[in-house]
Order: C-alpha cells, then structure tokens, then sequence
C-alpha cells in the first residue's frame, strides 16, 4: 500500500498529498496550520471513495457480504490503533468524534460517577479549551475543586506545582502531553507517578502528540488518552479514546441507545461488552477505516522520522526567526523539548493582520487565541500567530515564510 | 511592495488615527467586541439638532478595525443620525478603498456596528436586526 521508506524523502512525501499542488492567491500553497488539522494522502482519500464505492453497510448486524468486509474493515482500525500507541487489549480503544468528545465522555461517564464535593480536578494551565470546560461543568455540578499547574519562562510545567497541587483530594489529573500553543512535550510519566501515588487518574490530551511523535499509552501508564484523527492525516468526525479496561468496565455508558446494547426490554437493558457499550449508534465506518489507513502511513514513515523531521524544520525555522527586529517566540528555547508548533508575535503587529498578510503569500499559519484563554491570559498576551510543520514540509517552504514576515515587519514599521 | 488589503492609506490610519481619544461632555457612548480578533472599539459622539457634531473613537486591536473605525469618524461628523442609520457595509468598504475578504470582514465592520449602537441608544430605539448582524 504505501512504500517503505528509510530515510525520509520530503518529496516522494508531498506527492502523496494532492492539497499540496494548490496555488492560493496566486502563489503555491504552504500550509503551516498542521496543529489545527493536518492534510491527507491520497491513500486515505481513496479509502473513503473505495469505501463508499465497494463495500459501504452497517457494521455489527448485517449478515450479507458488505455487511461483512465493513464491520471487518473497521475492527481492523481499530487493531491498528491499539498497536500505534501500545495499548494493552483492542477494546481499551473506543472510537469517538474528536478528541473533544473523548474528554467529555470521560468527564460524563467516569466524572459523574466518581467525582464528588471536595474532590480535586488538576489540570494544567496550558490546557487547551476542551480540556477545561469539560471539567469546569462537572466540577460545577459536583462542587468539585479545579486547579491549574502552572509554568515557568520558558513554557515548561512548574515542577513545585506538580507536587504541590497533585495530593490525596486529587481524583484525576487532565494533562496535554503537547501544547498546542507552546509546543512544550510535558513528561506524563512524572505526572502518572505523582498521581498514582494518590489513587487518582490521569488522562492525557493527546491530540498534538500522536499525529507527531511515538505515543506508548502503557509506557506512559495513563489512565485515558484522547485524539483527533484529523489532526494524523485521518479524516474529520474520527477521534478516538483509549481507556484501560478496568476503568472502562467499571464505567457506567455514555450515550445509549442502538448498537451499544446487548439485551432490551421495557424494564431495563444491559450493555455490550468493551468497547462497543462506549459506541452507541451508528458510528463513523469510513472515517474510522480512513483514520486506520492514516495509522499505516505515519507507520510507514515510522514516527522517529517524523518526530525527526519536525525537530529539524522546527529548529530551523526558530533560527531563521531570531534574524526578524521585534518577534518574540513563546515556548521551550530547546527543539528536543517541543512538538513542531511556534507561537509568535512580530513587534506590535496583529496576529489577524499577520495572518492575513501572510495568507497574501499562500502561507496558512494561524493566528488569535487557539482555544487556550487561560493560558493566553496566563502569558498577558491577547493573540498570537502560530506556524505548525508536519512531514511534508520544508526548510524552503520556512524561507519563504520568512521573508514574508520581514515584508510584513517592513509593512507597518517602514 | 504591495499589500492588497494593507494599503498605504489603512496603514496610515492605523499608525495616526483620527479622531481618537475621549470627548468631553459626549451625549452618549457605546462599545463593543469582535470575539473572533479580540477587537474592541468605543465611540463618543456630541449629537446637536439630529445631527452628530462630534465624535472620538477609542479601541485595540488590528488595523483593519482600527483604521475603518478612525475613517467612520471623519465622515460621521456633520452627518444626520438618519443618514447614519442608513450607513451599511459598502458605505465602510468604499471608504477603505479595499475588500478585506470573508474572514476580515468583521474588522472592518465593528465601527459602524458601534456607531450605530450609539445612534439607537441616543435614540432610545431598539437594536436592529441589521445591527446586530454587522459583527
Ligand atoms: C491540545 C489540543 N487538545 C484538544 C484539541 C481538540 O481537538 P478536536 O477539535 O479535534 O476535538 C486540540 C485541537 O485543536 C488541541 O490542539
């Protein structure tokens, strides 16, 4: 399906990506918006199109053959990402949307159940939005506790807060393992061990570190983990979230109805077992078997390569904008300790005229608060503008993005 | 070098905007913001006889909200409040001289959504449909 390759070779990369030959505004695209979601290769587009042209029907019930190689297909998925990020069994992995209703389910099912008055919720101030307001609902409701570790100059966790705030009334610990603002790579294994040593849980937010460097759920012994398949070359509406199974099995359902349900009767019903109970309704088929094929892909490419390759373009990208008068970079100095996401501000330029002077030049970058308020309120910074690299891109692709950044400095301060 | 949207002119608005700051005993005041960029304009108007006498804006945020806002301000004065009323988004777009595009369209609109706020305000008149659909 998709061919070996043992070193990385960008190009051969690219010309998997159609999106990629696209002009904008006249010029060749450069997509660095890969942290708000990543584009796919042709080999996950024409799974969708083989997909609904070969073998689409619903999975779980039918008898006839295309119920078959469907419900076939998708369990194959989900094999798939059980190996990508080493989970102990294939039903700890329970598909969802996004990565968002991963951490709402969690915070439904396993939150309300468990979390009662004076319990303590640690979260993180990096956190993006969806892995606060979950929280902050249930805290609410229960009369919970929230607190945020906070970080020091460079954008790293504050190793006083972690042991400070993680203690015996802590129930669970939401933690990103990437930031999505700040690029920081946060070591969950010290928050997992901190954490267990008082009872409580830790779910990990892993949608800006599974789509770009080699997650081991077992290694990191988290409790929950939560991604977006669009952000790993998959399509939209696929997410998913792996559990391990004791909590899962000691977990009342979150949405009922069809397909989640092993027996019902006017007077009750009973679930099915892992991780069909978490799966209520007719689920995401194609997208599930897209995200899979997107799995193979990274896999091909293996994951230290593009880990490799981000670190790269990342650390020459951080040089490169240390020659522009007036931009300030936030986050780790140090490439080894980031993900391929630079947050930025250039002299008292607006992040949305940033981003559209840019988008004159086919750049896509991203630009305002990125779902992260606290944080932006944390850092004193209204808006930023962040650049976000995946395999696929190049150093030239950063000149070029470069010497826009200087046309615009030279813009507005003539 | 060129800037389709980031013209000399909007710039200029932007670095030295007109009309800006406070006024002394205005009749009325309104703010609002664009959640999008975190945009935020004021405007301050001295109304006499149904027309707008004076005016002072206040705001943070990017140029394009900035210098439409400062640019509202030049040709409001001396206006009626009728005929600011009936101001809509080509009225902003031609005095920008430019077409910010879908996603900035809202910048540029913010100040005349404000003003108009003002006007209904004074007026003691219901927001509109219009209004509110500005920003
Ligand atoms: C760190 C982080 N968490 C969660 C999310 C939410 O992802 P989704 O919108 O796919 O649910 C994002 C994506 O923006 C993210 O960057």
């Amino acid at each position: 399906m998709v061919e070996k390759l043992a070193t990385i070779n960008v190009p051969r990369i690219r010309e998997d990506f159609p999106i990629l030959k696209r002009r904008v505004n006249g010029k060749p695209l450069i997509y660095f918006d890969n942290a708000a979601t990543s584009q796919k290769p042709i080999q996950v587009i024409e799974t969708l199109d083989k997909y609904y042209r070969e073998y689409n029907a619903n999975i779980h019930r039918g008898i006839h053959k295309l119920a078959e190689e469907a419900t076939i297909a998708h369990e194959e998925a989900r094999e798939k990402i059980a190996k990508f990020i080493n989970a102990n069994r294939t039903e700890e992995i329970v598909f969802v949307r996004n990565a968002t209703e991963a951490i709402n389910l969690v915070a439904y099912a396993w939150g309300r159940a468990n979390i009662k008055q004076g319990d303590k919720i640690v979260l993180t101030i990096m956190e993006h939005h969806s892995n606060i307001v979950p929280w902050q609902q249930l805290a609410n409701e229960k009369g919970a506790k929230l607190e945020f570790i906070k970080i020091d100059e460079e954008g790293h966790l504050r190793q006083d807060e972690i042991h400070e705030l993680i203690d015996e009334r802590t129930k669970i610990v939401c933690i990103t393992h990437a930031s999505n603002v700040l690029g920081t790579i946060n070591s969950i294994k010290e928050i997992t061990r901190a954490a267990h040593r008082f009872g409580a849980l830790v779910l990990v937010d892993a949608a800006q570190s599974v789509p770009h460097m080699r997650v081991d759920a077992r290694d990191l012994d988290c409790d929950f983990m939560a991604f977006s398949g669009h952000k790993m070359m998959g399509p939209t509406g696929i997410g998913v979230l792996y559990g391990k199974s004791k909590h899962f099995e000691n977990m009342p359902p979150f949405l009922c109805g069809g397909e989640m349900i092993k027996e019902v009767h006017t007077t009750g019903a009973s679930w099915k077992d892992l991780p069909y109970k978490f799966e209520a309704g007719t689920p995401n088929i194609a997208g599930a078997i897209g995200l899979g094929v997107a799995v193979d892909y990274l896999r091909n490419v293996s994951m230290e390569t593009v880990h490799d390759h981000e670190k790269q373009i990342t650390g020459y990208a951080l040089t490169r904008m240390t020659e522009i008068d007036g931009l300030v970079v936030y986050g780790p100095k140090e490439v080894t300790k980031r993900v391929g996401v630079i947050s930025f501000n250039l002299g008292d330029i607006h992040a949305h005229d940033l981003a559209s002077i840019m988008d004159e030049e086919g750049i896509a970058i991203r630009s305002g608060h990125h779902c992260a308020q606290p944080l932006m309120e944390f850092l004193n910074v209204p808006a930023m503008s962040r650049a976000s690299f995946y395999i696929y891109n190049t150093n030239e692709e950063v000149d070029v993005f470069i010497n826009a950044l200087e046309k615009a400095r030279k813009l507005f301060n003539p | 070098m060129s800037s389709d949207i980031y013209k000399d002119i909007i710039l200029d608005y932007y670095r030295n905007p007109r009309n800006f700051g406070d006024l002394a005993n205005a009749d009325v005041r309104a703010k609002d913001s664009n959640p999008l960029c975190g945009d935020i304009i004021e405007m301050q108007l001295k109304i006499n006889d149904g027309k707008i006498d004076d005016v002072r804006f206040k705001g943070k945020g990017c140029a394009i909200s900035q210098a439409s806002a400062s640019m509202l301000t030049e040709v409001i004065k001396g206006k009626s409040l009728d005929d600011v009323k009936a101001m809509g988004k080509s009225n902003v777009l031609e005095l920008m001289g430019i077409d910010p595009g879908p996603t900035r369209i809202k910048c540029a609109l913010l100040g005349l959504k404000v003003v108009k706020l003002a006007v209904y305000g004074y007026l003691g008149q219901a927001i509109t449909e219009e209004v509110k659909q500005l920003v």
